[in-house]
């Protein structure tokens, strides 16, 4: 039928990837997030767009994009579908980690929804073995405050070791300091180096031996991990994106 | 980036197969587990969650709007009370915003007349262009003005998941996806919208049969004319205070054939061009969410109302003008218009309407907004000037030109389950990229169409 890939991947790929950066002064930003936490809440307020947000599970099937200006740069921000996981077990999750991994955005935002955090931290992880520029933003916080939940925001950093902010996109509050802080980690000021997962001893024997394998291939040492791991896990998506992405006549794109 | 070259690709995919063979596919639920595992153990540290009130409120919401007994007929009366508050709401503003635009009618004849314009000019712009777009924008303009709030309101609540839980069994036993429920509500907005919300269906067969599917919930191109029939001709029928609660059961009645019809074809698909077995998925109910006036007031005003509107307007006004030139140009002592319709008569009568109607929705393709306009512009195609004043008018020129009981509810049914519009079928040949399911996704519901709209009047000719 040939017919999930052709639309769903490939015409969503060059969609997401045909960001052109007019000047240096652009950074690209990518959003992740589970569906339903104000994502796209998140993307207007930043962006001042109007993609209509909806109270359900996969509102955001095509990539949205906007841009905003923080102090002296351009920040051209990437809606990435709304996803549980990166695993690639369906066509958005693969768009979504595919943007990510070879896009090789500035820095990623991950949204996530202060009422049930436990679930979005799922994503949180799997957006860390990606890349180390990653932001978690704690959004509804107005909301979690209502139902009496508390998130210990420094608390959440720590454990990650990455920046965390809390905002309440929907009333506007700690947009400011988003912006700030992917501004700071997209230029380079902060350097987050992500508490990442460790596996079971044996699973992490078998990262090293196949890293060994692969790494005269990937340099980066986040992404070579990450290949390990994929290529461990049996994805079967991953050999059509590293085709698509990191053979020699791609490199021109992917090499930022 | 380093490059990478086919041997190295060739490597990658060595190991890859080595791995497999080697220790099979237990890493993966291992990996994922610890991840899981993870992810609890940080939430415990930071996350204190103080009550569980909200969380029992939600769900005792959710116990009764998606029950197994209430949960169906909950929905449907809620879809009635939209609609009702639609009909009511609508019919004052339409009658205030017809009688002023025909009133700009008369001051553009007047101006013609004192320009000393001919004839076949004013006739062209004023009686075709303009008349048209008056039409579309006092008939559609207030219904959708208040139902798009209204639908986006469910939406911002929280509700639309809730309809998708509700259905989902009954997309199951019709072999179909129960996502499918979600990109069926998502067509109530518009079939285009609903063809692309297809995308969060992951398995292929699913989806197509989603995409085939979505064309039977009338969108609000389609709401316009059935509401506007229905008023007329079922809330008609009854007692002034009556009408619009009947009306508004007549288009809920629709919805639900247009339900069933969905049902019934996914259920026939997936039996022969498309077999297979639905797939599992997980279905979040997200919490209700207290909703954003100002968006909501803002996204369906500005992003459907105006839109779809505007898309109305583009093109009904030139088909408009279309149409009063077909109208007026004889061949033989006939219009075009006249002609095609008499060619299109036999069929049309065996389907319970006639050659006008069935052109209309023909030249309504682009948009199915349209039809209604164009039926109207050909009726009175001979130039006859009829003032505005509500529905009581628009009854007036379908009964004039033949319209019973029969022809109205054929119409709506026809609007129902007709081949999807312009843009709806150069969507589908988007997702789809292929030729042949774009084919089908018209074929099948005009088929449908004519099926039943054949069957319904040869059962009512015979009493």
């Amino acid at each position: 039928m040939g017919f999930t890939r052709q639309a769903g991947t490939k015409e969503g790929m060059t969609d997401v990837f045909s960001i052109e950066k007019t000047s240096l002064d652009e950074l690209v930003i990518a959003l992740a997030g589970n569906p339903n936490t104000g994502k796209s809440t998140v993307f207007n307020a930043l962006t001042g767009l109007h993609q209509h947000t909806g109270n359900w599970p996969g509102k955001t099937v095509a990539n949205a994009r906007g841009n905003y200006r923080h102090k002296d740069k351009t920040f051209i921000l990437v809606d990435l579908p709304g996803t549980y996981s990166l695993l690639a077990s369906s066509v958005e999750e693969q768009i979504a980690r595919d943007f990510i991994c070879f896009g090789k955005p500035d820095a990623t935002i991950v949204v996530t929804d202060a009422t049930c955090l436990e679930r979005n931290l799922n994503l949180v992880l799997q957006v860390m073995e990606l890349t180390n520029n990653v932001i978690v933003c704690v959004n509804l916080m107005d909301e979690a405050k209502r139902k009496n939940i508390e998130v210990d925001l420094k608390g959440l950093s720590r454990e990650l070791s990455v920046p965390v902010i809390g905002t309440a996109a929907r009333e506007g509050t700690g947009l400011k300091e988003l912006m700030d802080t992917v501004y700071d980690v997209s230029m380079g000021i902060i350097k987050p180096v992500p508490k990442r997962m460790e596996y079971e001893e044996d699973i992490e024997e078998i990262i090293k031996d196949t890293m060994s394998k692969i790494e005269q291939y990937v340099k980066d040492p986040v992404v070579l991990r990450w290949l390990a791991l994929r290529l461990i896990d049996g994805d079967k998506t991953i050999i059509d994106s590293i085709k698509e992405y990191m053979m020699a006549d791609w490199e021109g794109r992917g090499d930022t | 980036m380093s490059s990478m070259d086919s041997s190295g690709l060739s490597d990658i995919i060595f190991i890859s197969k080595s791995i497999k063979e080697q220790y099979g596919s237990e890493f993966r639920d291992r990996i994922v587990k610890s991840i899981y595992n993870r992810a609890g153990e940080v939430a415990k540290k930071v996350v204190k969650n103080n009550s569980e009130k909200k969380k029992d409120a939600d769900k005792k919401i959710d116990d009764i709007l998606t029950s197994k007994t209430f949960g169906i007929p909950l929905m449907l009366l809620l879809l009635a009370v939209v609609f009702w508050i639609t009909l009511v709401g609508a019919n004052y503003p339409s009658e205030l915003i017809g009688k002023f635009l025909f009133w700009i009618q008369d001051r553009l004849t007047d101006l013609f007349m004192n320009m000393g314009a001919p004839s076949w000019l004013h006739g062209v712009i004023v009686l075709g262009f303009y008349r048209t777009l008056a039409w579309v924008v006092s008939v559609m303009l207030p219904p959708m003005a208040i139902f798009f709030p209204i639908f986006t309101l469910l939406e911002d609540l929280g509700y639309l998941p809730r309809i998708a839980f509700n259905l989902d069994h009954l997309f199951k036993k019709a072999c179909a996806h129960g996502k499918q429920a979600l990109t069926m509500c998502m067509g109530f907005g518009c079939n285009a919208a609903g063809v692309i919300a297809c995308r969060i269906i992951e398995s292929p067969r699913e989806r197509l049969i989603a995409i085939l599917t979505n064309n039977f919930v009338p969108c609000n191109g389609r709401f316009p004319t059935l509401i506007a029939i229905a008023s007329i001709f079922i809330g008609g029928a009854v007692a002034p205070v009556y009408g619009p609660i009947i009306a508004s059961l007549a288009v809920v009645g629709l919805v639900i054939l247009g339900i069933a019809i969905t049902l019934l074809v996914s259920y026939l698909l997936s039996k022969t061009l498309l077999k297979g077995v639905p797939s599992f998925f997980i279905l979040e109910l997200p919490p209700y969410r207290k909703p954003q006036v100002g968006r909501i007031i803002y996204t369906s005003i500005i992003d459907r109302t105006i839109f779809v509107l505007g898309r109305a307007v583009a093109v009904a006004a030139p088909a408009g003008a279309l149409t009063y030139i077909l109208g007026n140009i004889y061949i033989n002592d006939m219009s075009i218009i006249a002609h095609a319709a008499h060619f299109l008569q036999p069929l049309g009568h065996a389907l319970g309407m006639d050659g006008f109607i069935l052109m209309a929705f023909i030249l309504g393709f682009p948009a199915n907004e349209i039809v209604l306009p164009i039926l109207i512009m050909s009726y009175l195609s001979a130039g006859s000037m009829v003032d505005f004043n509500g529905l009581g008018m628009l009854k007036k020129i379908l009964v004039d030109h033949g319209w019973t009981y029969l022809t109205a509810l054929n119409v709506m049914l026809f609007s129902l389950l007709h081949f999807p519009c312009g843009t709806t079928i150069w969507t589908i040949r988007k997702e789809t990229g292929s030729f042949k399911w774009t084919v089908l996704s018209a074929l099948i519901p005009t088929a449908v169409a004519v099926i039943v709209c054949f069957i319904v009047t040869q059962v009512a000719r015979m009493f």
